[in-house]
């Protein structure tokens, strides 16, 4: 059942000599959520552009629902829906009026864009104010009718940017709500962010983007065993005797460090979540467990960590 | 450069469906938009104060001087009373204010709003946004114009009490179609400048210097260029006259002196020849002083300043047609 949504192959984008998008090999699966990751300016948003065939590649191939997206950009962008970095509307006019603007560049008959109007204003929870100006929403309401708007199209796939960006917490986690919404209903989501925490709760893959590469791809646990050599982190509290404890914790199969943190608090790393297996070790060892915490490695640990060593290398090789 | 040229052209030989897909939405959007607007509201009553003005000077005019003239309801456009000019020269210094108030935030307007990427992200063309945009801007300009129009002709009548004869209302006719062209080329240059700079405050600052230097500034200088190009030295009626030709062609350069020349000779039946005519009191041979021509002949002489003015526009437009194409859309 899986199909390629998108497809690039040595995808590079050229501005006046500096390479936004440098040789990109994407694949994204029908049904998935993706997201790009990467500091400003490593490209993601020119990737965008070229799957919706707003900018034109500069060499290699794009496939985006197995349409040429510089050839038929139509074709394209009737299927795909594109929520830009901080989206704009028309700021006088109200939320039906702005969707109808959509609507008729869709194509779709008055009739039928009304229908689809009042349904997707619905799901976003914006019914109440649909009437009202535009500039009257809060930044969070304009998220929302942003994924109205692209909703109106009926998209097989949505592509945002940024989309958390500038909402307070409350407001994003509402919407990563909704972008999980999208997925239950078969729609592919591919969505570009540098707040990581948020894109890691919500994300099938994600891709690690540098300078116009994307370095890395891959469930956010496959990136942990790779880069992070496992890098959860078990915090213990346990009575008992100190050197018996950590040398029992020690022996435990896939632990790579143990240290004491005082107060009968112990650390432990470890490549995987070997809670079951520390409190063994604790209570055969004659101690007493009071508590056990685990951390799963963060998106934010593996990014910093491969982007240290992305820099260690180069440093190394200007050497 | 070429080479990524080149690629654009492949591109856009290859790609499906037809340009102006989406135009019409475009087109109700954005005239939707300008009548509803502050801007419109504005303009309205600017005009309206400019057309009673000018009717009312021209209407006191009339009185005074003439008696019976089969052109009389021409003269309401063209005749002024110290200090407030004719309705005609009026509208050459409005029409462009009107035009570029309702172009110079076309498309930076779009990138300030954050707009742009989303309207583009819908299944249509460049194409159609941009040319949806100029074609909103240019009927709401031919609305306002023979709203206007209307207005005076009604005016006059009341006022005058005489009907305006048939040719008179032809040359009527053509000279609202001149006033809308001549719209159209400052539209034009408006949307260019709003596609070359992001910030419509810009825009709007260059679109007014291009307008002064040519209402002001381009009389002046094409004197002081004839002067040099070609010199009268001896004070010969020749060299006087070469010097008046270069003066000319030079100041036909300016969108407001080519609508002047085709004013003079649609509403002015006396008028036979523009140009050297206007300037030197030079009679074509064979002509009796005073007697009207015909539409046709008015026209004929006033063709080229006609199609100047929609070669310019299409120019220009063409021009903002290309720079929006190459432009990349992200913020």
């Amino acid at each position: 059942m899986s199909k390629n949504v998108i497809e690039t192959q040595d995808l590079t984008k050229r501005y006046n000599g500096v390479t936004a998008v440098d040789n990109l090999n994407l694949t994204i699966q029908e049904g998935e959520i993706f997201g790009m990751l990467g500091p400003n300016g490593s490209g993601k948003t020119t990737t965008i552009l070229m799957l919706l065939g707003l900018t034109e590649p500069t060499a290699g191939q794009v496939r985006v629902l197995g349409l040429d997206p510089a050839r038929q950009p139509l074709s394209v962008k009737a299927r795909v829906g594109y929520i830009p970095d901080q989206v704009g509307f028309y700021d006088d006019l109200t939320a039906v009026e702005n969707l109808m603007y959509t609507a008729k560049l869709n194509g779709i008959p008055r009739k039928e864009a009304l229908a689809r109007i009042d349904d997707a204003l619905d799901r976003m929870g914006l019914s109440e104010v649909k009437d009202r100006a535009v500039k009257t929403y809060s930044r969070g309401m304009k998220q929302r009718l942003a994924v109205a708007d692209v909703l109106i199209k009926q998209p097989h796939m949505v592509i945002m940017d940024e989309p958390t960006q500038g909402l307070d917490p409350e407001g994003a986690h509402e919407f990563l709500k909704i972008i999980r919404d999208l997925k239950d209903e078969n729609i592919t989501v591919l969505l570009a962010s540098h707040l990581l925490h948020q894109v890691q709760s919500v994300c099938d893959r994600v891709g690690l983007f540098n300078q116009g590469r994307m370095a890395i791809s891959g469930t956010v646990e496959e990136l942990a065993q790779k880069y992070m050599k496992g890098g959860y982190r078990i915090e213990l509290e346990a009575i008992g005797d100190r050197e018996a404890i950590e040398k029992a914790l020690k022996e435990v199969e896939g632990v790579t460090d143990v240290a004491y943190l005082g107060r009968d608090r112990y650390e432990v790393r470890a490549k995987g979540d070997l809670r079951a297996e520390a409190a063994r070790a604790v209570v055969l060892a004659g101690g007493g467990l009071l508590g056990l915490h685990v951390e799963a490695p963060s998106l934010d640990d593996i990014y910093v960590r491969f982007f240290q060593e992305v820099k260690h290398d180069s440093q190394r090789q200007a050497a | 450069m070429t080479a990524n040229a080149r690629q654009l052209e492949a591109g856009r030989r290859g790609r499906e469906g037809s340009p102006w897909t989406g135009l019409w939405a475009v087109v109700f959007k954005e005239m939707a938009d300008y009548l509803t607007g502050t801007r419109m509201r504005i303009l309205e009553i600017l005009i309206l104060l400019t057309a009673v003005g000018a009717v009312y000077a021209a209407m006191t005019q009339i009185r005074e001087t003439i008696g019976r003239d089969p052109f009389l309801f021409l003269k309401l456009f063209t005749l002024s009373k110290s200090p407030i000019p004719s309705f005609v020269e009026f509208l050459g210094i409005l029409v462009p204010l009107i035009a570029i108030s309702l172009t110079f935030d076309a498309i930076n307007g779009e990138f300030s709003r954050r707009t742009l990427s989303r309207v583009l992200a819908q299944p249509i063309y460049r194409d159609a946004l941009l040319f949806g945009k100029f074609l909103a801007a240019f009927f709401t300009l031919a609305l306002v114009l023979t709203v206007i129009w209307l207005l005076i002709i009604g005016l006059g009548l009341i006022g005058l009490g005489v009907p305006p004869s048939g040719p008179g209302i032809a040359r009527l006719l053509v000279f609202l179609l001149a006033t809308i062209f001549y719209g159209g080329v400052w539209l034009a240059l408006a949307m260019v400048f709003s596609i070359v700079f992001r910030q419509p405050a810009t825009a709007a600052m260059a679109s007014l210097a291009v307008w002064l230097f040519f209402l002001i500034f381009w009389n002046i200088l094409a004197g002081l260029l004839a002067n040099v190009i070609s010199p009268v030295r001896l004070g010969l009626p020749q060299e006087i006259i070469a010097q008046a030709r270069v003066q000319i062609a030079l100041a036909r350069f300016s969108p407001t002196f080519l609508y002047g020349e085709i004013m003079a000779a649609i509403l002015n039946p006396a008028v036979k020849m523009v140009g050297l005519g206007l300037l030197l009191p030079i009679q074509p041979q064979g002509s009796i002083p005073g007697s009207p021509l015909p539409l046709s002949q008015s026209l004929l002489l006033v063709w080229p300043q006609f199609t100047g003015l929609i070669a310019a526009t299409i120019l220009l437009f063409a021009l903002g047609y290309v720079l929006f194409q190459r432009q990349e859309i992200r913020a």
